[in-house]
């Protein structure tokens, strides 16, 4: 449809690459270079022109910023019970800006801290479900036959299987510890990924580069790396900003639950100390809320980011255009 | 951006006006204009007079009635351009039954009808657009298109995609019905052979304007205008010497609508291009009798025109 | 390049009785879309494959290329027979380089120009100067000056333009071969003869050979030296482009040029579709179509029993002048007692 003149040079920015005289390897390597900061361009530029996306990245980089230096914001001794600075449940103060909890600690502190917990487990447990569901998705797409069907079939037993129960089974069983979260996480949440990479796999196959990869001499691997990989990326980058989200809330439920590990300070398991402390009855509402909203804050944020990167990335899906 | 600019054309009741030029030179959009087809966002001036009456300034309701029973459209993709969740039958009798020409039997009966007069068994009606070959999906968007007994028939690219032997298929189909009927009809395609063959008159577009316009059998085997020309050699006679072996293009590409070239718009891959063609653009002038080419090197006194490089 | 060397004589692709067979579906038969088809093609030589679609022609070309294996029968290359194992068929694939109809489908959206080109360098290891390489495959494509195409993508370029990265990128490998199917189909009329003036000077400057797959008889008088007509899996008649396409024999085609949008006489339109390569017809396989049993012409030959009855054999791969698989057509050739003129 786009036809473009031969004659002017390309308007992208894509200027020629200077014929210098250096190494081969060199050249290639900058070409490289070049073409990815083009494209990193381009995707920022586009991405700038949502303005939701922007609002959750700042808010996103916000919170990263304050979870990389709550040690040097508040202290790196706030989860410290033994010598907690306050008294047992204190109101809001100039000293604690949003009281203490039952030992005494600074609930704003502690706030700061579970922001690192939070943050990490949601990255990580996302991380380890979207490779999981990409490698399983592109296996199956591109073998097909008998081991896309046992694959899909066990896809599938995963995907209608409650993922919480499953999750609050594996941390049960499993030693408590940040890592249990993650992984509890991570494998209960593939199955969509998976069956979304399969789809956008079959489709990429049906391409006739494909074809034309083959004719080359590209093997399996190459097929799967150079072209499916590179295609489905868009697919999988936005999947991973989305579930990060719930990931994140899946943490806190496990946390709430009593799941999360017991030894660090967690969004989710100040709620469940609060509902412990009788916070709810008693009506503390500053032991309670900051946590559920700082919860539902990066929820959104990363929802937004999400959204955003998916309308750029996939420009069909997107209601910007 | 200017998808087309300036076009004049006339065609007379019952005449056959092919539509030449290459993807991107305004010929499809010039067919959805006709019948106000395009989306919001475009701006039409100019006049469009169908029975001579303006469709541009049409009522919403009267262009419903004149979109169906004045004239049809038969568009290229016949895959994407039938409901693949409906029986072809059904898609067939819909512009009857909802224009209320017709009772649900009656429409049943005009679908089986339609549908033996472009050479299908009017028990195909049942049949699902995937269960038909892509010749016989072209027959159901021409049996579609004649549902409500239109004047003019505007055909898209009617065969591209298709066989030779289903075009040729195609192509006879519509010109006897055209003739048995005595629809008008306007045939856009690349392939100035086959509009050549089917066609009374010739219009070649480039860049969004008629460029050459005249009997189509002047248009083909002697065209004026070097994109005529270029044209008109791509697709070489079998058993010509000249073109064995010789395939003939033009260099470069169509022109970005939106980036067009100043002067005459073709002169970047013009083969006999002067130095005025950068700047001047050229009107359309007379060739020969009833014939015009919009080229420099025309004059009505050389009927003969450049000769070809 | 290496193949200048090489005799005239002995082929640089050949295939014997080949037959591809894709089994049917919910218990259809099974489909014979090649069926037996012995095709040879010389160093530095031009075939065009023609037929409608559904003839089995992308079938063959793509069974010749060595991505569908055959069902039986054999292709060889180079006087070796091609082998199926990984590593042979890695080689093999060096040597024969395929360009498809739809440029824009063949190029990955995602890759420039530059990895488009490369991709085959990369996937055979190449020792020297990856870019100077694709550099000079995109020069000898009519891409000048290369560097500026090679960080574009494919949607910043012509369909012209695409086609020649399509071709630069089978260049690039230095191949014997050039498989094409439908190379200007989807191309605009203009284009199109660039692209096919491009296959020709090839040819004339590397001695590149290239089998085109196409239904466009007008492409094969373009640039074929050689064209075989194909129905229904089978070669049905070959030769000399000058031969076959001004003086067809067979029915088929002799029906396929008369339909051509500027043939002389009346055109021969043959109703229906292209039949099932699952129900291949007995005895020749046209005869249910063909014109010339249709008009009586056979009876009058006396072959028309032969036609609904007797297969006809495959033609040879290799021969000078034109060859027909056609009963009529046979006896109208060999004896000739003043009966019956064209």
């Amino acid at each position: 449809m786009t036809t473009s003149e031969s004659t002017p040079p390309p308007e992208t920015g894509s200027t020629p690459p200077p014929a210098t005289g250096a190494a081969p390897q060199g050249k290639a390597r900058s070409l490289t270079w070049e073409r990815r900061r083009t494209s990193v361009a381009r995707f920022w530029r586009q991405y700038r022109s949502h303005r939701a996306g922007l609002y959750g990245l700042g808010a996103l980089l916000l919170i990263a910023a304050i979870a990389l230096a709550a040690p040097l914001l508040v202290g790196s001794d706030v989860q410290n019970v033994t010598g907690a600075p306050g008294k047992a449940l204190e109101s809001p103060s100039s000293r604690f800006p949003l009281g203490t909890d039952q030992y005494g600690r600074s609930l704003f502190g502690l706030l700061l801290y579970g922001a690192r917990i939070s943050l990490s487990v949601g990255l990580m447990a996302a991380a380890l479900s979207v490779a999981i569901g990409t490698l399983i998705g592109i296996l199956a797409g591109h073998f097909g036959g008998w081991f896309a069907t046992v694959v899909m079939r066990i896809t599938d037993w995963f995907l209608v299987m409650p993922a919480l129960v499953l999750a609050i089974v594996l941390a049960t069983v499993l030693s408590q510890s940040v890592w249990t979260v993650v992984l509890a996480i991570g494998v209960t949440s593939w199955p969509t990924t998976a069956r979304l990479v399969r789809a956008q796999t079959l489709a990429v196959e049906s391409r006739p580069y494909i074809e034309r990869a083959q004719a080359l001499g590209g093997g399996h691997g190459h097929i799967m790396a150079r072209h499916v990989l590179p295609n489905v990326m868009p697919l999988v980058l936005a999947q991973t900003t989305l579930l990060i989200s719930s990931a994140i809330l899946t943490e806190a439920t496990l946390a709430f639950l009593g799941l999360g590990d017991p030894n660090v300070v967690s969004w989710g398991g100040m709620l469940q100390e609060a509902r412990e402390t009788g916070a709810v009855s008693s009506g503390h509402w500053w032991y309670l809320a900051p946590p559920g909203l700082a919860i539902a804050v990066v929820a959104l944020a990363f929802t937004l980011c999400g959204r955003a990167v998916e309308s750029v990335l996939n420009p069909k899906l997107g209601t910007s255009r | 951006m200017h998808a087309v600019r300036g076009v004049d054309l006339t065609l007379a009741a019952g005449q056959k006006l092919g539509v030449a030029g290459e993807s991107g030179c305004g010929k499809s959009t010039l067919a959805l204009a006709l019948l106000r087809l395009l989306p919001a966002s475009a701006h039409l001036s100019g006049e469009i007079l169908l029975d001579g009456e303006d469709v541009l300034t049409m009522k919403w309701g009267r262009l419903r009635a004149v979109r169906w029973a004045g004239a049809s459209i038969v568009f290229q993709g016949a895959m994407h351009s039938l409901n693949a969740v409906h029986r072809i039958g059904d898609q067939i009798a819909e512009p009857l039954l909802i224009h209320g020409r017709a009772t649900p039997a009656a429409a049943r009966k005009r679908t089986a009808a339609l549908l033996e007069q472009v050479g299908l068994p009017a028990a195909r009606a049942d049949a699902y657009p995937h269960e038909l070959s892509g010749g016989q999906r072209q027959r159901v968007m021409i049996a579609m298109s004649l549902a409500c007994d239109p004047h003019l028939i505007v055909a898209d690219e009617p065969t591209t995609a298709l066989d030779v032997m289903i075009q040729a298929q195609i192509l006879r189909l519509i010109e006897q019905l055209v003739a048995d009927q005595n629809i008008s009809l306007l045939m856009i395609s690349h392939d100035l052979a086959v509009l050549a063959d089917t066609c009374d008159r010739l219009a070649v577009m480039y860049a969004g304007r008629v460029v050459e316009e005249g009997p189509a059998a002047a248009v083909h085997t002697a065209a004026h205008h070097p994109y005529a020309q270029a044209l008109s050699a791509a697709f070489p006679r079998i058993g010509d010497p000249a073109s064995r072996r010789a395939p003939r293009g033009l260099p470069g590409d169509p022109p970005d609508p939106a980036r067009l070239p100043t002067g005459c718009t073709f002169h970047p891959r013009c083969p006999v291009a002067l130095a005025s063609c950068t700047q001047d653009d050229q009107p359309l002038r007379e060739a020969a009798p009833h014939h015009h080419a919009a080229c420099v090197h025309v004059s009505p006194a050389i009927p003969q025109g450049v000769s070809a490089p | 390049m290496t193949t200048a060397e090489a005799p005239a004589t002995s082929p640089l692709l050949a295939s014997r009785a080949l037959h591809v067979t894709f089994p049917g579906r919910r218990g259809a038969p099974p489909a014979q879309a090649v069926d037996g088809v012995d095709l040879e093609l010389a160093p530095g030589e031009i075939v065009a494959l023609v037929g409608e679609s559904g003839c089995g022609k992308t079938t063959l070309a793509r069974t010749l290329l060595g991505l569908v294996r055959p069902t039986s029968g054999e292709v060889s290359f180079g006087g070796e027979t091609l082998d199926y194992r990984a590593r042979a068929l890695k080689a093999y694939r060096k040597r024969v380089q395929l360009v498809l109809q739809d440029p824009s489908g063949s190029l990955n959206p995602r890759h420039t120009v530059y990895d488009a080109v490369a991709e085959g360098l990369r996937i055979h290891g190449h020792p020297g100067d990856e870019r100077a390489a694709v550099a000079e495959a995109l020069s000898r494509a009519g891409l000048r000056p290369p560097e500026r195409f090679f960080l574009r993508y494919p949607h910043e370029l012509s369909g012209g333009q695409r086609q020649r990265v399509v071709i630069a990128g089978a260049l690039v490998l230095g191949p014997e071969l050039i498989v094409a199917d439908e190379p200007v189909a989807s191309l605009d009329a203009s284009v199109r003869g660039e692209i096919l003036a491009l296959l020709l000077k090839l040819r004339d400057e590397l001695g590149l050979s290239a089998l085109v797959v196409t239904h466009d008889l007008g492409l094969a008088w373009n640039i074929a030296d050689r064209v075989a007509v194909m129905y229904l899996g089978r070669i049905v008649e070959s030769g000399p482009v000058e031969d076959v396409l001004t003086h067809p024999q067979h029915p088929y085609t002799q029906a396929l040029l008369s339909v051509l949008p500027e043939a002389d006489g009346e055109p021969v339109v043959l109703s229906g579709e292209p039949p099932d390569p699952s129900r291949i017809p007995s005895g020749c396989r046209f005869h249910a179509r063909c014109q010339v049993l249709a008009s009586g012409r056979a009876e009058e030959a006396g072959v028309a029993d032969k036609c609904r009855t007797e297969p006809l054999p495959v033609l040879p791969a290799h021969a000078d002048g034109p060859q027909v698989a056609c009963h009529w057509a046979a006896a109208r050739r060999v004896p000739r007692p003043g009966g019956p003129q064209e």
